[in-house]
């Protein structure tokens, strides 16, 4: 008799659950498609949280304490809700030499969010990365995905101020 | 297949094009695109139809190099070079129908936009790996098979026996472009030596160093050049599975990535039964999740198995026991980027480029304090200094030269009075650096060099996966060190503990990132001992 593994229901009915899952599925459940499931799971829902790390490990048959070894080992997984919009600050080394410490000092005085937290109002994330690659254009940030270089302080702010407001 | 085939497929695709008088480039790499390259091209796109003179086409390609003059536009006959193009600089969307007027041969071009094509930031590099860059259009299979894409590979497959290809690239003398510079020779023979059965090839596109960018500008430019690489080094050791590691923060070289596999897979260049050959590749792509040791190889392949990415002592190497205990080939994407031309021009071609030791061309990340900032690639053996000052343009608002850092965190800074030097593996070893895998950041006079240190301190401390120990808490005592200099509060037996860590740090850690960590300090210190000494209290 061979015992056939079952795969564990969809937490809820959100749409996004089969997002995951499909990834999941394309990947045959193998475990080590873990940090795809992972990204998998960021995109969809913007953050990991308990129940989506405990429904992938059931998925791929991995232990829950991998699961979570693996989403606070890698810096790109979040444990918590992001605010509406996020602004990532590259502090690579060209930015930092153009001032990027400059930019995260003046967004935290206007907004009250220093690297890795998020305003109150939840409007916000205030982010730094290790390089976007974007060195041509220190000091570079990345808003809600799109790259914006070349910026002051006092630009950047307004910028922000500008988004969070719409 | 043979290169004959391949040859008429070309032609074929040539016919079916049916190539303009002239076309009209635009950038459309990451950087240009952030500049605001996308409004650009569609203007052109639009405005390009109803041209009287002649037939022109607008195509998307990817990076000319001058990163800082975004977005680029390069207006030449089909598959002419750079040099012979006419480059405008800072172009928008409104002056489209002034360019697309003044496309024609006969016509004069735009002055006001104009980027000069004499000046060195063009004439003196020497593009192998960047040759398709700025020329082919990224997203078309078509494109590259126009420009002689794939001919090594259809060779590599019809002509040679996989050990011929591996004495190609001994005799090239191609060292890893990741850092290590490790004979790429060397490495492949090592793999194909053990026993067959199942082998993996992978691709190093973890661009962890801060300052670095030219994985992604290669994988933007050209994707299909990494791909052939990978297929020819996995005919030449006999491994069928490839995967392509690449930063999640590189979501439009994932993407260009994507889509050169899928197209290639549907042409028959990858996949099962190869170019109608028995040789079957298959290639997958897996996204990093920030980290910077997965750089390192045995960390790596941890995150590749789905993972921490935590390395582990060495030996085994990855080429004995690697990816799920299989042989493992592990380059980087310039050194696969490398191969095609080694193949099509032989071996003996490339090791006549260069100096003794260090063979081919290098490409750089130009930043920091710099007029020209952006991607060059250059003869192995060029002077810093004439990288620097001659095709670099020398730093911007008259202040002067401090020193130039290269190998990223695991590198050092150059000063001055070295700038002579030949730029090769080894003799940037002897200044106290390393190659790194090619980011260069240039300072200015108004540099604090224990903040330089400081910041890179604080990166290794951050990045140390935690472990092994010598690293795990040598990089928090270094970096709270650094910081007590910086606020004038340190004594002289602090500088002397540091230097002490320094050595225990590189001595004893596990992997390249502990080992590594402290050269920053210690070639900052080599060269400016006396800003060390101004700030103790």
């Amino acid at each position: 008799m061979t015992l056939q593994r079952t795969r564990p229901d969809l937490p809820s009915k959100d749409k996004r659950w089969k997002l995951v899952n499909a990834t999941m599925r394309r990947n045959g459940y193998a475990g080590h498609a873990l940090i795809e499931s992972l990204h998998a799971v960021q995109d969809a829902f913007g953050f990991l949280d308990e129940e989506a790390m405990t429904f992938v490990a059931d998925s791929l048959d991995v232990p829950l304490s991998k699961v979570y070894g693996v989403a606070t080992f890698y810096h790109l997984f979040m444990l918590k809700p992001q605010g509406r919009h996020a602004c990532v600050v590259c502090t690579g080394t060209a930015c930092y030499i153009k001032g990027a410490g400059a930019l995260i000092e003046g967004i935290e005085e206007r907004f009250h969010a220093a690297p890795g937290e998020t305003t109150a109002d939840q409007a916000l994330s205030v982010l730094t990365a290790r390089c976007v690659g974007a060195c041509g254009l220190a000091p570079a940030v990345v808003l809600d995905g799109n790259v914006i270089g070349k910026l002051a302080v006092g630009q950047l702010c307004d910028l922000l101020a500008e988004e969070v407001a719409e | 297949m043979n290169l004959d085939d391949l040859a008429d497929l070309a032609a074929k695709y040539r016919n079916e094009a049916q190539e303009p008088e002239i076309e009209v480039r635009v950038c459309m790499a990451a950087s240009c695109q952030s500049s605001g390259a996308v409004p650009v091209l569609d203007a052109l796109r639009a405005g390009c139809g109803d041209k009287p003179e002649g037939n022109c086409k607008v195509k998307g390609v990817g990076c000319m190099g001058l990163c800082s003059a975004g977005p680029l536009i390069a207006v030449a006959p089909p598959a002419a070079p750079l040099e012979e193009a006419v480059i405008y600089r800072d172009v928008t969307a409104e002056d489209a129908p002034e360019i697309l007027a003044s496309a024609f041969p006969g016509s004069t071009p735009v002055e006001r936009l104009r980027c000069p094509t004499d000046m060195p930031f063009f004439s003196r590099q020497h593009k192998i790996v960047l040759e398709n860059a700025g020329i082919v259009d990224p997203n078309s299979f078509r494109g590259y098979v126009m420009a002689g894409g794939y001919a090594a590979m259809v060779q590599a497959l019809s002509e040679m026996p996989p050990q011929d290809v591996i004495n190609e690239v001994t005799t090239s003398g191609l060292r890893g472009r990741g850092g290590g510079g490790y004979p790429t020779g060397l490495k492949w023979s090592t793999v194909a030596k053990m026993p067959a059965g199942q082998k993996y090839v992978i691709c190093n596109a973890d661009e962890g160093d801060p300052g670095a960018f030219m994985d992604r500008a290669i994988l933007e430019s050209d994707p299909h050049r990494v791909l052939e690489g990978m297929a020819i080094a996995a005919y030449a050791i006999g491994a069928n599975k490839g995967y392509v590691y690449v930063r999640a923060e590189y979501p439009l070289a994932v993407e260009r990535l994507k889509t050169a596999i899928r197209k290639a897979k549907r042409a028959g260049f990858l996949g099962n039964h190869i170019c109608e050959t028995q040789f079957n590749f298959d290639v997958e792509i897996r996204l990093g999740a920030g980290a910077f040791v997965c750089g390192e190889e045995t960390a790596l392949m941890a995150s590749v198995e789905g993972g921490r990415g935590q390395p582990r002592p060495r030996p085994p190497y990855p080429a004995e026991y690697g990816l799920w205990g299989s042989p493992t080939l592990i380059n980087n994407v310039e050194t696969y980027a490398n191969i095609a031309p080694i193949i099509t021009n032989g071996g003996a071609w490339l090791a006549g480029i260069g100096t003794e030791k260090s063979k081919g061309t290098k490409v750089f990340a130009l930043a920091g304090t710099i007029v020209n900032t952006g991607l060059i690639e250059v003869d192995m053996g060029t002077r810093l200094r004439d990288i620097i000052f001659d095709i670099g343009g020398g730093i911007p608002n008259g202040k002067g030269f401090k020193a130039v850092q290269t190998g990223g965190p695991s590198g050092g800074c150059v000063p001055e009075a070295h700038l002579d030097l030949p730029v090769d593996y080894d003799s940037l070893k002897t200044l106290g650096t390393m190659m790194g895998s090619g980011g260069m950041i240039v300072m200015d006079e108004t540099s604090n060099m224990v903040d330089v240190a400081r910041f890179f301190m604080e990166f290794c401390m951050d990045e140390s996966c935690g472990k092994c120990i010598p690293c795990r808490t040598g990089t928090q005592q270094m970096h709270g060190l650094l910081d007590k200099i910086a606020r004038t509060e340190a004594s002289r037996t602090d500088l002397e503990l540091l230097e002490e860590l320094c050595e225990v740090v590189q001595a004893t850690s596990l992997c390249g990132l502990g080992q590594t960590a402290p050269n920053p300090v210690l070639s900052t210190l080599r060269y400016f001992r006396q800003e060390y000494e101004q700030q103790l209290g």
